[in-house]
């Protein structure tokens, strides 16, 4: 056997490889061994790439190689290893926006290499593909990134015009698409590429932030295409089984997450279109001179001592806060008093689907008693106490009352059929998604305000006093 | 020449309906590792950049090249380890509740990292 066959052979291996570790990935017990599985594939895939004759023609190229993997590795390490988990849905964007750019610019780089014997149409459409997708990915995982990260508001941002706008950059980059299918001119290229890193900001603009998971899933699935594409650009089957593998499952992993949410992809994604003014509904300041009741520690301490059913509904607060272990520490003292405790895990809770099952894994919570939010629900109105730890969309009425309201449609958590709801939050500022929750107005609800894990130590201490 | 393309065409085809069948129901605590599995699979696109890199000459085209390969690095490593902290809070068992009021305060308090 040749070379090349043995190195297909081993490329073979590793699409196996990576199907397995999806497969892996998709059930609770082989998870981790699934994505080891598909690290080793990839390893040995990479460093069987080194035995073709090509890579190594020139030693500039491959020293450069190296060190550019050097590079990468030593930034990449330190960075999954450092970010906190409450993090990690932003670092994922970024891993995957950079996916996307590698694949793009794989495509320039083939592009400028065969442009000069005028490249049959078929290759300039593939090469414009990977050009087009790896590019609004790698634009639009870094607005993710910046809203998540919080570097620019997470409300959705609409401008007048947006759709006129929307529309004039798409019909451009179709123009200038067969611009370059025809001509194989490597400027029009050029300027396909800049349009669509445009397309990828203000397609990503107008998504609210709760949204933003969702779209980080599709632009998973887009960066997966795009490289398929280069797989077909360069004749490689490992990036066409691969990329279209990420690509497939990614279409259907962001259904379900929408689903998840009670809502169609469409609805995530184009939902912000003409509704200018619900989005900035919540902005002005009106509704936060409005009165509330918050109460001491000391009260709801002995409110949840003697209560018969406490249900905890944990948020991104706790998850910012590290209150994870404290509020553990808070159920198992209320356990042991004889209150039927539980935690009632909304699927979009956190910053991501399960973001919260993983941080609450993190402190030792047992699985029986988180409930999903189905299976939560239908006890809520038995509950005495529906404890909201730094949650707010999650619990937001408006999401079954107010038809118009960003989130309207939005499944929640029921905290308002609870005898007595007790939000732990940092102040009256509204949640992720920038609206306000009626549910904190309500008479049945007492606030605590601070950070959720000095409140949640404080009511521990309450507790044992009662 | 045209067959080439066929034949990928068809494991393109094929690749699809195996993404499409191989992840089935997946429990909504799994989205996000499944999410960030697959991210870090398709940094996989590191092989295309290596193999763009060895052909590539002159200044531009090794530039790009070079971008690909750190920026495909950035997305396989990062994208494999990020998952794999992920997963490992995914204990295999429930930890054993300490049945005695006084053995599980003193467990909370050494457990949680301050």
């Amino acid at each position: 056997m040749t070379l090349n066959t043995w190195i297909d052979l081993v490329y073979l291996l590793a699409a196996i490889g990576f199907i397995l570790a999806l497969k892996g990935l998709s059930s609770p017990k082989h998870a981790r061994n699934g994505n080891l599985l598909g690290a080793a594939a990839a390893a040995v895939a990479i460093g069987f790439t080194f035995a073709y004759p090509e890579v190594r023609a020139h030693t500039l190229n491959l020293v450069l190689t190296l060190v550019a993997m050097a590079i990468g590795a030593a930034i990449a390490v330190p960075a999954a290893r450092m970010v906190k988990m409450t993090a990690m849905p932003q670092m994922v964007a970024i891993f995957n926006g950079v996916g996307g750019g590698a694949a793009a610019l794989i495509s320039i780089v083939v592009f400028l290499l065969e442009a000069p014997g005028k490249p049959a149409v078929y290759r300039i459409a593939e090469v414009l593909f990977g050009v087009l997708v790896g590019s609004v990915s790698f634009s639009g995982s870094a607005i993710a990134f910046a809203k998540l990260q919080e570097l620019m508001t997470g409300r959705p941002i609409t401008y007048p015009a947006q759709q006129a706008i929307n529309a004039v950059v798409g019909v451009t980059i179709v123009a200038l698409a067969v611009g370059t299918l025809v001509t194989g001119n490597v400027p029009l290229l050029v300027a396909t590429a800049v349009l669509s890193l445009v397309l990828g900001v203000i397609f990503v603009l107008p998504i609210g932030g709760a949204d933003v998971p969702v779209l980080i899933s599709l632009l998973n699935s887009f960066t997966g295409l795009a490289v398929a594409a280069s797989g077909f650009t360069l004749n490689n089957n490992l990036l066409i089984i691969a990329g279209t593998l990420v690509g497939a499952s990614g279409i259907l992993l962001t259904r379900m997450m929408s689903k998840a949410m009670g809502r169609s992809l469409a609805n995530v994604l184009f939902s912000a279109f003409g509704s200018v003014v619900t989005a900035a509904g919540g902005a002005d300041g009106s509704a936060e001179s409005r009165p509330v009741k918050a109460g001491t520690p000391e009260d709801i301490g002995v409110l949840l001592a003697y209560a018969r059913k406490v249900v905890i509904i944990p948020g991104y607060g706790l998850a910012v806060a590290q209150a994870q272990h404290t509020a553990r520490e808070l159920a198992d003292l209320l356990m042991e008093r004889g209150v039927e405790v539980f935690y009632a895990i909304h699927p979009v809770a956190g910053r991501m689907p399960g973001h919260m099952n993983v941080l609450l894994a993190e402190a030792n919570v047992p699985y029986d008693e988180l409930k999903e939010m189905d299976e939560a629900n239908p006890e809520m109105s038995t509950a005495d106490v529906a404890l909201v730890i730094g949650a707010n969309d999650t619990v937001n009425p408006a999401a079954k009352n107010t038809p118009g309201s960003p989130i309207y449609g939005m499944p929640i958590i029921n905290a308002d059929d609870a005898e007595n709801i007790v939000f732990l939050k940092r102040s009256m500022r509204p949640g992720f998604a920038g609206i306000d929750n009626e549910l904190l107005f309500d008479e049945k609800t007492t606030l605590l305000f601070g950070d959720a894990k000095d409140t949640l130590a404080k009511l521990v201490a309450a507790v044992k006093d009662a | 020449m045209s067959t080439g393309i066929l034949e990928f065409l068809t494991i393109f085809v094929l690749a699809a309906l195996v993404g499409n069948e191989v992840i089935g129901r997946v429990p909504s605590i799994l989205h996000t590792p499944l999410m960030s599995g697959s991210n870090a699979i398709h940094g996989i696109v590191l092989v295309g950049a290596i193999l763009v890199m060895g052909s590539a000459s002159g200044a531009m085209q090794v530039t790009l090249a070079f971008l690909a390969v750190l920026l495909a690095t950035l997305n396989i490593v990062g994208g494999f380890v990020v998952t794999d902290r992920m997963l490992e809070m995914f204990k295999p068992k429930p930890v054993e509740r300490a049945p005695k009021a006084s053995d599980a305060s003193g467990d909370d308090a050494t457990g949680s990292p301050k």
